[in-house]
């Protein structure tokens, strides 16, 4: 079949142009930056027959670029509310992200723990290499919001945990936008987690209603063998938001890797994972939790990569679908040749709170080891029945007997969040998500 | 006036034709037994009382202290004091039994517009409560019901009628799966809260229940109707002779 050009959308346009003049200024990375933006120039949006993007065709969702958001002024910085991201009065070491920049006011980059070190992304890309940043799993390479994101980064942080250091006290990065005007922002983190070193990051992000701006956010982390990492991700963008973020991890021998992703907030939100567990022995639970209402877009889509021997993973997403939104969860898990001994079980569910609700569900297995036990399972469905009329017939309003069952069925996802408060203030933020549904 | 009055009651589900005209008066301080063979509909009638949908109430009336019961939602009903213990009580993963009492005591509470209970008064019930039933802290730790053993279950529905203290309780099979030490447990638990202002409905297939609950009145329903009332030597009676003589009776001339 002879190769289609496809014509370019005004999106695609403006994003060469944005491309065309930005080039020059953007900090560091410059050829990578030039081979992630060729990735993007010869591919175009991701469309509905891009599988990956099947059920999110950026193409048709893009209509327009918005313009790459400027460095917040001191004065702009200074006016940022310390945020909370929803998370109540948690205990946290607080890194916040305006527009895509280290805000310098609001962080402590030189708390005294020696056991870390955290500089802004910038100042890192200057002087070392450019490794880390290229180190991404292949099934990330392609993808098109990932090179966007390496093409335009603006700033973000590079978090160093040293070898066998136990970080007590969770790192937040608060990512916010606080522009008036539509913009776009492409934060981009990275996060190296020695071997036996253990560390609990939060990313949050967040912006105000109304205001159609982009986010295009990424994150890396890298955990070296024996580590442990907890890692929890809060999306409450604004409600005309598009919010698009990769997670890609690389993960050694004998480590635990936990991730959670809590998604309310944004117009279109797409979150994708990219894992990768390249020693033996690891542990992993892979988890979210959607709560959507109104016409919310919400995609998750993994891959998790077992690439050695002897790991086991548990993928278990939820959503709660009200409304006209619309949920969707692909997730695929690759066995590579002699990963055998990989334990991985997944599984989606939908809680559909509307008639006019979708839940679109996608799983994969591709598996090229004999001696492995996967499995997936999927359900979409309403809230039971018989469940409701217990509660009610115990004197529990309808409200209220729905609230708790919705609470039930996060909750089994939200479970895996080892830190207990953490846990407690993501059990708040879905009670609040159910009050204002009311 | 009594306290609960049932005329003529006529229930479908799914054009099906389960409740035929049934007549039923509970006064106050009464208890009575309700017996019949399977499929006969006295599972039906407890979830109608109790506001369950599906079931399509085609004729009659039922009037719990004068009110019409089948206009109120059913945690309205409970929160006039009608209470269904399940003939299979569902297990409920994800909700705590701690939350889920609580959330019940003190939504009925709040709808009669009394006072929340505080923490520690709340405790101290369960505690009472829980205790004289033989309930385990671990149980109440568990989500509702999930991995509780058929007379766990039987037992959880006794203690939330211990701690809502219907005026109304409408016990369905809660002595189907338990032991004897069990089942006297239970019966002592009804027991507790018989008095002047309150009434039970005891729904059984066993005499063995009614040693222990001695009823005031024992109803035979067939076929969606009581065919036959009596006292307490009724329930003896059927134990000896079996309902047979009640499966022909005409279903009502209509
Ligand atoms: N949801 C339903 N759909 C169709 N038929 C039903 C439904 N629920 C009950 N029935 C039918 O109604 C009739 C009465 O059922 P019910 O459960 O009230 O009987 P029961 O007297 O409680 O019996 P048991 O002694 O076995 O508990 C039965 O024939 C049953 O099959
Ligand atoms: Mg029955």
């Amino acid at each position: 079949m002879a190769e289609l050009t496809l014509m370019k959308n005004a999106a695609e346009q403006q994003l060469a142009a944005e491309w065309t003049a930005a080039k020059a200024k953007l900090p560091g990375a410059a050829p990578l930056r030039a081979a992630a933006f060729e990735t993007f120039a010869k591919a175009g949006l991701p469309h509905r027959r891009v599988e990956e993007w099947k059920y999110t065709d950026l193409r048709a969702l893009m209509r327009e670029a918005k313009p790459l958001a400027v460095r917040p002024d001191a004065a702009a910085f200074a006016t940022l509310g310390e945020t909370d991201a929803g998370l109540g009065d948690l205990d946290a070491r607080r890194i916040v992200i305006a527009d895509g920049y280290l805000a310098p006011g609001w962080t402590d980059l030189n708390e005294s723990d020696p056991g870390i070190t955290i500089v802004e992304l910038m100042a890192w890309l200057g002087e070392a290499d450019l490794f880390r940043l290229n180190s991404i799993p292949d099934a990330a390479r392609k993808d098109i919001a990932v090179s966007l994101n390496t093409a335009f980064m603006t700033g973000g942080v590079v978090i160093h945990v040293r070898k066998d250091a136990c970080i007590e006290r969770p790192i937040h990065l608060a990512h916010v936008f606080s522009g008036k005007t539509a913009a776009a922002i492409y934060p981009r983190s990275i996060v190296i987690v020695e071997p036996g070193a253990r560390l609990m990051l939060i990313e949050s992000h967040e912006g105000p209603d109304g205001i159609d701006y982009q986010a295009n956010t990424a994150l890396q982390i890298f955990a070296g063998d024996g580590a442990h990492v907890d890692h929890v991700k809060v999306t409450r963008e604004g409600d005309t938001a598009l919010h698009i973020s990769s997670l890609m991890a690389d993960v050694g021998a004998h480590a635990r890797f936990n991730t959670f992703g809590y998604t309310t907030g944004g117009g279109v939100v797409r979150n994708q994972l990219f894992l990768r567990f390249g020693g033996e022995g690891t542990v992993a639970n892979i988890r979210g939790a959607t709560l959507l209402k109104g016409r919310q877009h919400a995609d998750t889509t993994l891959v998790v990569d077992h690439a050695a021997a002897g790991c086991q993973s548990r993928e278990v997403f939820k959503s709660v679908l009200d409304d006209e939104s619309r949920g969707i969860f692909q997730g695929k898990i690759v066995v590579r040749p002699g990963a055998q001994k990989t334990d991985a079980k997944m599984a989606s569910h939908a809680l559909m709170l509307s008639d006019e609700a979708e839940a679109d569900n996608k799983p994969e297995l591709e598996i090229f080891a004999d001696d492995v036990q996967c499995g997936h399972g999927a359900t979409a469905g309403d809230l039971d029945e018989d469940l409701l009329f217990y509660l009610r017939a115990r004197g529990i309003p309808s409200a209220e007997a729905e609230a708790l069952l919705i609470q039930a069925f996060v909750g089994e996802a939200i479970e895996g969040v080892e830190h207990a408060g953490l846990r407690e203030a993501l059990i708040e933020a879905v009670q609040a998500w159910l009050k204002a549904r009311g | 006036m009594s306290l609960l009055e049932i005329k003529n009651l006529h229930v479908e589900i799914d054009g099906k034709k389960i409740l035929n005209g049934l007549d039923l008066t509970v006064n106050a301080g009464e208890v009575h037994a309700i017996m019949g063979p399977n499929g006969s509909g006295k599972s039906t009638l407890a979830y109608v009382l109790a506001g369950k949908a599906d079931y399509e109430v085609t004729d009659g009336q039922v009037l719990f202290d004068g009110e019409d019961v089948l206009a109120m939602e059913p945690d309205e009903r409970a929160a006039k004091g009608v209470f269904l213990a399940f003939q299979y009580p569902i297990e409920i993963p994800g909700v705590a039994t701690m939350t889920f009492l609580r959330t019940a005591l003190n939504a009925q509470r709040k709808k009669r517009g009394e006072a929340e209970l505080t923490t520690p008064e709340f405790m101290k019930r369960v505690r009472e409560a829980s205790g004289k039933l033989s309930i385990s802290q671990d149980m109440l730790r568990r989500a509702v019901n999930v991995g509780f053993s058929g007379g766990e279950k039987k037992r959880n529905e006794i203690l939330q009628m211990a701690l809502l203290e219907p005026r109304l309780a409408v016990l369905d099979e809660t002595d189907s799966g338990l032991d004897i030490d069990a089942l006297k447990i239970v019966a002592d638990g009804v027991n507790r809260l018989r008095s002047p202002e309150r009434a039970t409905i005891v729904i059984t297939h066993y005499q063995r229940l009614l040693d222990y609950i001695v009823p005031d009145i024992v109803h035979v329903l067939s076929k969606g109707r009581i065919v036959k009332t009596g006292g307490k030597e009724l329930a003896l009676e059927l134990e000896a002779s079996g309902y047979a003589q009640f499966q022909e009776a005409p279903v009502a001339a209509e």
